[in-house]
């Protein structure tokens, strides 16, 4: 009977377009649930319909031909998927996911799910982070890719991996002064991790293209830097640094993009149940996958950047690894050549991601710099200080015990962006590493959601037309206006959305009177209840 | 090598009933040693509503619910933090005539236990309460009632008493408890042995298994609020706001956030729940009809807890009725936060001068008949 639930991909980037393509091979008809307006995903974001005319080399790259067949790919499956674009997927419970659209809640039961939920940039903070004009590295690509605009006029790119050269060599190439790449990994273990990357001599040369361009245009390139501070009065004009000999310098910019790595989006495969288990390699905690992405919960399979980073290749294939391994528990038949194929080169990204880390190695004492005083939980405005503090007086050994004490975590984004940090710092001060620290349990809304989410129960909504909840000048009250189709990367320095005061939405007159919950369960009155 | 102490009194569970009952015993000169399975006041105790509420309580609960009130104001003194505790008033809304003549009532017949309670109606209801628009016909304010920050008061308790030399151990689940001549020994894994004269049952949704390990299993269910709070949004609400009859309840915390309660989430495991979908959008529809300030913001979190709820809605507080020296406060039925330290004030009294003034007869274990 479960088997007449189409299968559910959550996720239209890399990962989550190859395992609908492959689903549709077989004759399914999956449903397909993305946030985005368009299919894409991050990497591959598609600029909004209308006005936009850059060539896809120009907002790709190298990449534009992968791209352009991602494209295509979900374009040409586009009929026989039920796909769901600005759709958040906001919580997952007894087989089934809740999603939000126009603003409505509707409950998808799934016997069959792939998650294909990507990553964020992974961000540690520095005195002067929140600062306008300092963005992360993904935030700043995304204004590029998706806005057609830059960050800044002289732009300083600080941090590590492949993300921090490629999109300064983005910029460079769209027209914009780079003040320089400020690389924290120490020149002699990229060097060393070189010989561990000729594995994809391919992905390689593209790295090394990267630099030489920037070098060729006269981009100062820097190994072993910590930053010390972010400088501006209104904006950033300045990053202060210390090179690899300890030498403080400072350079000018109007802005600043900076990145230490991708972190997964894990909070869905939590909600759904999976054992997470800790990786070294991406010093997180990841839900479990095997070799083909089956989770530890049968029927629902991970892929992608969302259950351990390995990047948009390794994406595409794991999308469709996981779809034929669903295949395969459906009983039906699969090209076991095919199998055996994605799975030889999925175990070559693998060994190459391997060196990649080594070649830009997290920089673990980046933590001991952050300045008591320094902001790391936006949302909650927590101070480094209070976290070590809980950690010191022995009152959090652990996550979860960290944020109940300091609100580190608990505000908007729900320790999406801040959690890193709270976990480096912890677990710093305690001396534990970040494995000894846990991790924040997942709790619904995954982000955050309307309190005017309209429920359509049957008959489908009174007058509540699809898209009333977004549109009308709304009432003269006090409105904060959400974020739910903001991008995941939010440059850093956008106004944080709860003190952005726009129009409301109108809402339909709930026809509920909470007088029917009378006699019900609901009797016990704020009972202080857990 | 298992580690042994020897000591008074041993309490099993670190909420707000054993850490307050640690620290008053401590105070009076015992030694104490406190077991707590996961961290302090990170279970029902931290993360409750929120609500320091003694209207509504049921006529029985009045007196330990004033002594715990009396407690309340000395926060700073005990714990040195206020936890964000404020006297701001519990104002239980009448939606209907019967309401409030059920509101009415409620106050003739709490006179003489000091909650000064005030019924507001009509114009001057929509005059102190604006913001409530036209939702209530009147109300009922319990003006030295408030709220606190329940994930800061309770693990509070226990941090004080560690403070004073009472030995907690957290992350350490009594594996075994038994008496041997007269004394309790408690064991957790092959690492720890207590000994004590004394045993207070404090473990909250899980205490069934201490009392059961004494011959006396209590009907005692989980169950599991449904809360949300919202982003911060401009101050419209200083008062803790309850319904008559029920079905949501919330506050503003001095923040602006709005936390909110109603429903039930459900029971992942015998330890661990999560809201329910269902719920959670009940809850929200309902509070944006009850405070309409609401409706255009939005809920970032949701969560629930596990609590434990006799069939009569009252806890079991008292002597064991099978072992001397041993004595429980659990099953305070989703109502445990405010009177949680007026029950462990009690229960240091209890083991102390071995009686007390507070009328505990309607809380006896022994009014559940024996069953296996």
């Amino acid at each position: 009977m479960s088997e007449l639930l189409p299968p559910v991909i959550v996720g239209a980037g890399p990962a989550g377009i190859r395992a609908a393509e492959r689903l549709v091979a077989a004759g399914l008809r999956p449903v397909v649930v993305d946030e985005a307006a368009r299919w894409g995903g991050q990497i591959y974001r598609q600029p909004p319909d209308g006005g936009f005319t850059r060539p896809k080399t120009a907002l790709y790259g190298f990449e534009a031909g992968k791209a352009d067949a991602l494209h295509r790919a979900m374009a040409a499956i586009r009929d026989r998927v039920d796909y769901r674009p600005r759709t958040l997927v906001w919580n997952c419970e007894a087989g089934a996911l809740d999603l939000l659209s126009e603003g409505a809640s509707e409950a998808l039961p799934f016997s069959h799910l792939i998650l294909a939920t990507g990553a964020t940039d992974r961000v540690l903070p520095f005195p002067g982070w929140t600062l306008p004009g300092v963005f992360t590295l993904g935030g700043s690509q995304v204004a590029l890719k998706f806005q057609g605009c830059a960050v800044g006029r002289r732009v300083a790119f600080l941090g590590t991996g492949p993300l921090l050269y490629l999109v300064a060599y983005q910029y460079l190439k769209a027209g914009v002064e780079v003040a320089g790449v400020f690389d924290t990994t120490p020149f002699a273990a990229q060097a060393r991790a070189t010989a561990g990357m000729l594995r994809d001599p391919a992905t390689l040369a593209k790295g090394l293209l990267f630099v030489g361009w920037l070098r060729a245009h006269g981009v100062p390139i820097h190994n072993g830097v910590r930053p010390v501070r972010a400088e501006g009065a209104e904006r950033v004009d300045a990053l202060v640094w210390r090179d690899a000999r300890g030498q403080v310098r400072r350079t000018a910019c109007d802005a600043v993009a900076f990145g230490l790595g991708l972190r997964s989006e894990t909070q869905l495969a939590d909600l759904a149940g999976c054992r997470f288990r800790f990786d070294e390699a991406d010093r997180a905690w990841l839900p479990e996958r095997d070799g083909a992405g089956r989770s530890s919960v049968p029927g629902v399979y991970l892929a992608g950047d969302g259950s351990g980073i390995a990047g948009a290749d390794a994406a595409e294939l794991a999308g469709e690894r996981a779809a034929l391994a669903l295949l395969e528990d459906l009983g039906r038949p699969v090209e076991a050549a095919r199998v055996k194929e994605l799975d030889g080169r999925l175990a070559r990204i693998v060994a190459f991601r391997r060196s990649l880390s080594a070649a830009f190695p997290f920089p673990a004492d980046w933590a001991d710099a952050i300045a008591d005083d320094t902001m790391i939980c936006r949302c909650e405005g927590v101070t480094a200080g209070a976290v070590r503090e809980v950690a010191r007086s022995g009152q959090a050994r652990e996550m979860n015990r960290a944020k109940a004490l300091t609100r580190a975590g608990m505000g908007r984004c729900q320790g999406r962006m801040c959690s890193a940090t709270t976990a480096e710092l912890l677990s710093r001060t305690l001396g534990t590493g970040p494995y000894g620290v846990g991790r924040l349990r997942a709790q619904p809304p995954i982000k955050p959601l309307p309190i005017a989410t309209v429920v359509p129960s049957p008959p489908r909504g009174e007058g509540q037309g699809e898209g009333d909840a977004l549109r009308g000048p709304g009432r003269s009250t006090a409105l904060f206006q959400p974020a739910t189709n903001a991008p995941p990367r939010i440059p850093l320095t956008q106004p944080s959305p709860r003190f952005r005061r726009t129009e409301g939405p109108s809402v339909a007159s709930a026809q509920t009177s909470f007088a029917h919950e009378r006699g019900g369960e609901g009797t016990d009155d704020g009972r202080e209840v857990a | 090598m298992r580690e042994r102490i020897d000591c008074d009194v041993a309490i099993v569970g670190g909420g707000i009933v054993g850490g307050s009952a640690a620290l008053f015993l401590r105070q009076a000169g015992l030694s104490v040693t406190l077991l707590e399975r996961d961290w302090c006041g990170a279970k029902a105790s931290g993360v409750n509503f929120g609500g320091v509420r003694r209207q509504g309580r049921p006529l029985e609960q009045l007196p330990l619910s004033q002594r715990a009130h009396a407690i309340w104001g000395r926060l700073p003194e005990l714990l040195g933090t206020d936890a964000e505790y404020i006297r701001s008033g519990h104002l239980k809304l009448a939606r209907s005539e019967p309401d409030l003549a059920s509101l009415i009532d409620y106050r003739e017949r709490t006179q003489g236990f000091g909650l000064g309670l005030e019924i507001v109606t009509g114009d001057e209801f929509r005059r102190r309460w604006p913001a409530l628009g036209d939702r209530a016909i009147g109300g009922s304010l319990c003006p030295e009632d408030g709220h606190a920050n329940p994930r800061l008061v309770s693990p509070a308790f226990a941090r004080a008493a560690a403070k004073l030399g009472v030995v907690v151990r957290e992350q350490t689940p009594v594996d075994r408890v038994e008496k041997d001549g007269d004394r309790f020994v408690l064991l957790s894994g092959d690492v720890l042995e207590v000994r004590a004269r004394f045993l207070l049952n404090t473990a909250g949704a899980w205490s069934r298994r201490v009392a059961e390990a004494f011959g006396e299993p209590v009907p005692l269910e989980s169950l599991h609020p449904n809360m949300a709070v919202t982003e911060p949004l401009p101050r419209f609400l200083d008062v803790n706001i309850g319904v008559e009859g029920g079905g949501v309840y919330g506050r503003q915390v001095p923040r602006g956030n709005m936390v909110v309660g109603g429903g039930r989430g459900f029971a992942l495991d015998a330890d661990r729940a999560r809201p329910q979908r269902d719920a959670v959008l009940t809850l929200m529809r309902d509070a944006a009809e009850l405070f309409p300030q609401l409706r255009h913001a939005h809920v970032i979190r949701c969560w629930t807890g596990v609590e434990g709820y006799t069939p009569d809605r009252n806890p079991i507080i008292g002597p064991s009725r099978t072992t001397p020296g041993l004595f429980h406060a659990f099953g305070f039925s989703g109502a445990g936060f405010q009177i949680g330290p007026g029950v462990g004030q009690t229960l240091a009294e209890l083991v102390t001068a071995g009686e007390t003034a507070m009328p505990l007869e309607p809380f006896r274990i022994d009014r559940f008949p024996l069953t296996t």
